[in-house]
């Protein structure tokens, strides 16, 4: 409780309801004023979240903070909500990045402002929404619901090919999501009439059930996540939105994916999760190695990040699908971390977008000579991209590194792939932009970063260092519920 | 001989309406030249009655009269209730378009009162001739307003095609019929009931009868192979008629359906269900499919309305109270849909334009946020998002369908409404992201404008808190069975 209000719920509606606020600032000549708005209500929104952290009990493995009152009683559908050790980090992990995008968005965005702001705050409230769920239909709700903001976002403020990029984006995850809704009903036949999630985890199935609602759930998250091979909307989102949706495209949205994962497919249905483990690591190595490569080749430095991203969600399901505690906080923490960093790269392009116009990675070179600052950070970034030790991106891929090792050799050894891989992308695209003589005489224009931008991109700088260098204050408070969840894991459901 | 006067309080809204329409077409006659507006006010004024009259007298239990034909319980009060607002509501989009055009004002409005009256009898009838003598009054009267726009080629070819292919599937409804009497000895429906149940019939006339029966209800539902009529009328048709096609009659043709099939050949569900899989999956495939293709509004919709009619008939088969109060809830929810989308669509036409092309719909964002907003909360809750009231009523129809046995129907389903989604999004495609191609101010009137907006944030409000409407229909539902 904050103030005697509900803290879940005030991590929800606050940001959907200032939101509303920004809206009604109304056209454009009150721009300013939803700027401030937008932004007050996003660190408000941060604000209203940190108790979360500090009131957490890092020890009980039950759920905390919760709220549960009745919603649609026909169907006993509860507005019930609780957070537990997975999902408070992201939901941390969401606050803290919406005031970063409302920043980023500032002087970029100058038409249809409002609208722009209020699309980010209230999709942060609804993404909260889904982290907090502890009922099925209320999860489906807020899981659909953040289709409509990102939906507007890419396609109002989107590039060239954006039409075909957002309906892609939107069918391509409904597609996954509609199966979940049969699952979510037809555990509501066999439970007796029950949506809720934690019903759902003592529930006894066969193993052909089990099977068919693997299949389903994993639909809708293997397309959110992205795995290979249903990955492909990802690059064309990226490619097409504006900055701020990239971010929070890649540091949040992918993430309601893997936490799906670790909601529903693992406990839900343990036995078809370690039946179908084999396959689910395949796919997650195929991402590592093969869409490795693929990021190589890219022209596009947007298109490169997209791929980089599904290189690095493959850690996190391969994580997943190890059932072993080093693999689960692995993957946890190489969520959080990727949500650092991806913002970050995102951010990074979104600056040097700002300036030339240009995503292509030929059109630029030099950097380094115009904007000095800008190339430190863009460094500092690339290297924890690539998964240099100290920075966050090393603690996750070298945790899950060890668990896969523990499985077996051959795991790890692929997944090892990408420190070579990664670091050849990655700095390759460094180099090829940042280093060498100014070829185009645009570049010989570019300012360097401004006081906004270096304030956005130092915040990203210390949080991507200080998981790196100390991460135990995240590690802390899942372990408990990781190691609940294990127990969940391996006690048979048939 | 001895003579009982009937009890005519169960039917008092139908003669209260009668005798209004009357006097509606009387004041049009008298001052209809100098004030074309009074046909509209009585009118109102006819439906407000209805609901006062309807409220009052509704009970929870089932009263029967007329012998036997006609029946009041609370299924019929709640969905003439409905009845009565949607019509009202229609009337309100639809009279500063009727006007503008110079229509025939007063035939418009007493044929729409005609129609609401021939849908009470329907609603409430319990005997096959009642049923027939309502279908007839509704269908008659929308013949007559489909044709209504004279001069117009295209309204008239509408309004033939519609004559013709509805005097056929009245036809086959009778023919069913005539199968049922022949079989059973009886047109009321309570008796129909009770023979079918003792099970001392020809079992293979009943099931000719019954094919018959469900091809005419599936006319009048408009669902695949029977939905020739719908592209064609809806196109033609002048919008304001077509959204009073498109509303009111679905909520009357839900209790048609329940009066015949659920009540009256209950004891055959299992024969009808196969029947009702097979006309649901065809309606969902054809109408999503075809809806892609279109590039008039009007079409689109009327393919939607297949569509989502298929999805209805998904709930009837499961043959149970959830099924029938699922059916039902998304019936009221598709109507609810529908009055706001042509009451959007008749805001962005103005004298001498029709806003039919999907085109006209293109950058509606920049010339008007709020209502694009509104037709952006309707087009998602088409297309069964949440957190808009769409998504509910497919969760309610796939949960009966579920619980029903049919597995690989609500996956089938759910599929199929993937494929639908795509052309809701085109809509909100053209409105956000595409430049505006005219910047002629949208001027509505003040109550067309607070029902616009009321109607798209009913989208927002029910998605929020669905169950006062779920609950509701589930109460009409358990209470008449």
């Amino acid at each position: 409780m904050l103030f005697g209000l509900p803290l879940l719920s005030l991590i929800i509606w606050l940001p959907i309801f200032a939101g509303v606020g920004v809206l009604a600032t109304g056209g454009d000549r009150n721009a300013q004023l939803a700027r401030w708005i937008a932004l007050i209500g996003s660190i408000a929104g941060l604000l209203v979240a940190i108790p979360l952290y500090t009131q957490f009990d890092s020890l009980s493995n039950g759920m905390q903070f919760v709220e549960y009152s009745l919603w649609i009683e026909r169907f006993n559908i509860h507005y019930h909500l609780g957070v537990d050790g997975i999902a408070m980090p992201l939901i941390l992990l969401n606050c803290f990045t919406t005031p970063l995008v409302v920043m980023a968005g500032w002087q970029v965005i100058s038409k249809r402002v409002s609208q722009y702001m209020a699309a980010f705050l209230i999709m942060s409230g609804i993404v909260n929404g889904v982290f907090s769920s502890l009922d099925a239909i209320l999860f489906y709700v807020f899981w659909e619901a953040s289709l409509i903001p990102m939906f507007l976002i890419i396609g109002v403020w989107g590039g060239p090919n954006r039409v075909y990029a957002s309906i892609k984006f939107f069918l391509y995850t409904l597609l996954g999501s509609l199966l979940m809704l049969v699952a979510f009903i037809y555990l509501y036949q066999i439970s007796g009439g029950s949506f809720s999630i934690l019903d759902y985890h003592r529930l006894p199935l066969s193993l052909t059930p089990q099977i068919l609602i693997f299949i389903a759930f994993t639909l809708a998250f293997a397309v959110k996540v992205p795995m290979w091979p249903v990955h492909t909307w990802l690059p064309d989102a990226h490619v097409e939105a504006p900055t701020g949706g990239s971010v929070v495209l890649a540091a949040i949205l992918l993430k309601m994916g893997g936490y799906g994962f670790l909601r529903f497919s693992l406990p839900i249905v343990p036995d078809a999760s370690q039946y179908l483990a084999g396959m689910m690591i395949t796919l997650s190595l195929i991402a590592i190695v093969y869409i490795g490569l693929v990021a190589l080749i890219q022209a596009d430095m947007k298109k490169l990040i997209a791929y980089s991203s599904v290189a690095h969600m493959g850690f996190v399901t391969l994580g997943f699908f190890l059932f072993n505690a080093y693999g689960l906080e692995g993957a946890m923490v190489q969520m959080i971390s990727h949500g650092f960093i991806s913002a970050a790269m995102f951010l990074c392009i979104g600056v040097m977008y700002d300036r030339l116009h240009s995503r292509q990675i030929a059109d630029y070179g030099g950097l380094a000579k115009r904007m000095p600052v800008f190339a430190a950070f863009f460094m500092l970034f690339a290297m924890a991209n690539t998964g240099l030790p100290g920075t966050s991106g090393f603690v996750g891929e070298f945790i899950v590194i060890m668990a896969a090792m523990k499985v077996n050799f051959w795991y790890a050894f692929f997944a090892a792939t990408t420190l070579i891989t990664g670091a050849a992308y990655t700095l390759w695209m460094y180099k090829r932009v940042i280093f060498g003589a100014v070829i185009h005489p645009a570049v010989e224009e570019m300012k360097d970063i401004g006081g906004r931008e270096i304030l956005i991109l130092a915040i990203l700088a210390v949080a991507v260092l200080g998981m790196g260098l100390y991460p135990l204050p995240l590690m802390e408070v899942m372990h408990t519920t990781v190691d609940d969840l294990l127990v969940h894991v391996g006690r048979s459901k048939l | 001989m001895n003579f009982t006067q009937p009890d005519f309080a169960p039917a008092y809204p139908e003669i209260f309406l009668l005798g209004m329409v009357c006097v509606v077409l009387l004041a049009d006659l008298a001052w209809g030249e100098k004030k074309p507006y009074i046909a509209y006010l009585l009118a109102q004024v006819a439906l407000l009655g209805c609901v006062l009259i309807s409220f009052v007298t509704s009970a929870p239990g089932v009263v029967y009269t007329f012998s036997g034909m006609f029946v009041d319980d609370p299924m019929a009060d709640i969905l003439k209730i409905l009845v009565y607002i949607t019509v009202s509501a229609v009337l309100v989009y639809s009279r500063s378009y009727i006007f503008v055009r110079g229509m025939l004002s007063g035939e418009f409005f007493s044929l729409a009162l005609f129609a609401t009256l021939g849908m009470m009898v329907m609603i409430s009838a319990s005997h096959f001739l009642t049923l027939y003598l309502g279908l007839e009054l509704q269908s008659l009267s929308l013949y007559a307003m489909v044709a209504l726009r004279r001069n117009s080629p295209g309204s008239t070819e509408a309004a033939i095609k519609f004559f013709v292919l509805g005097a056929l599937a009245s036809g086959f409804l009778l023919y069913g019929m005539s199968m049922i009497y022949g079989s059973t000895g009886s047109l009321d429906i309570i008796r129909v009931t009770e023979v079918i149940q003792s099970g001392v019939t020809n079992h293979a006339v009943l099931v000719v009868g019954l094919v018959f029966i469900v091809a005419g209800i599936s006319f009048k539902l408009s669902a695949v192979p029977f939905h020739m009529w719908v592209p064609d009328v809806y196109e033609g048709a002048p919008t304001a008629v077509v959204l009073f096609i498109g509303s009111a009659p679905k909520l009357a043709g839900f209790g048609f359906v329940m009066r015949l099939l659920a009540d009256g050949m209950g004891g055959m569900s299992a024969d009808w269900q196969g029947m009702l899989i097979i006309l649901a999956v065809m309606s969902m495939v054809v109408g999503n499919f075809a809806a892609i293709a279109q590039t008039n509004i009007k079409r689109m919709l009327a393919y939607s309305t297949i569509s989502h009619m298929g999805f209805v008939l998904l709930g009837i088969l499961a043959a149970d109270e959830n099924g029938y109060s699922a059916a039902m809830f998304y019936v009221v929810v598709y109507v609810l849909m529908t009055l706001g989308t042509f009451g959007i669509i008749m805001l962005l036409s103005r004298e001498g334009f029709e806003a039919e092309k999907l085109d006209d719909f293109k950058g509606l964002n920049r010339r008007n946020p709020w209502y694009a907003f509104m037709m952006l909360l309707l087009m998602f809750s088409m297309a069964g998002i949440p957190p808009t009231v769409g998504i509910y009523a497919k969760l309610s129809v796939l949960q009966a369908v579920l619980s029903a046995g049919y597995i690989w129907l609500a996956v089938v389903a759910v599929l199929l409404s993937l494929v639908g989604v795509f052309y809701y999004l085109r809509i909100v495609k053209l409105m956000y992201f595409d430049e505006p191609e005219t910047d002629a101010l949208i001027v509505p009137q003040n109550d067309v404008k607070v029902l616009i907006s009321a109607n798209g944030l009913a989208m927002l409000g029910f998605g929020l808190f669905p169950q006062v409407l779920i609950a509701l229909c589930a109460y009409a539902i358990q209470q008449s069975m």
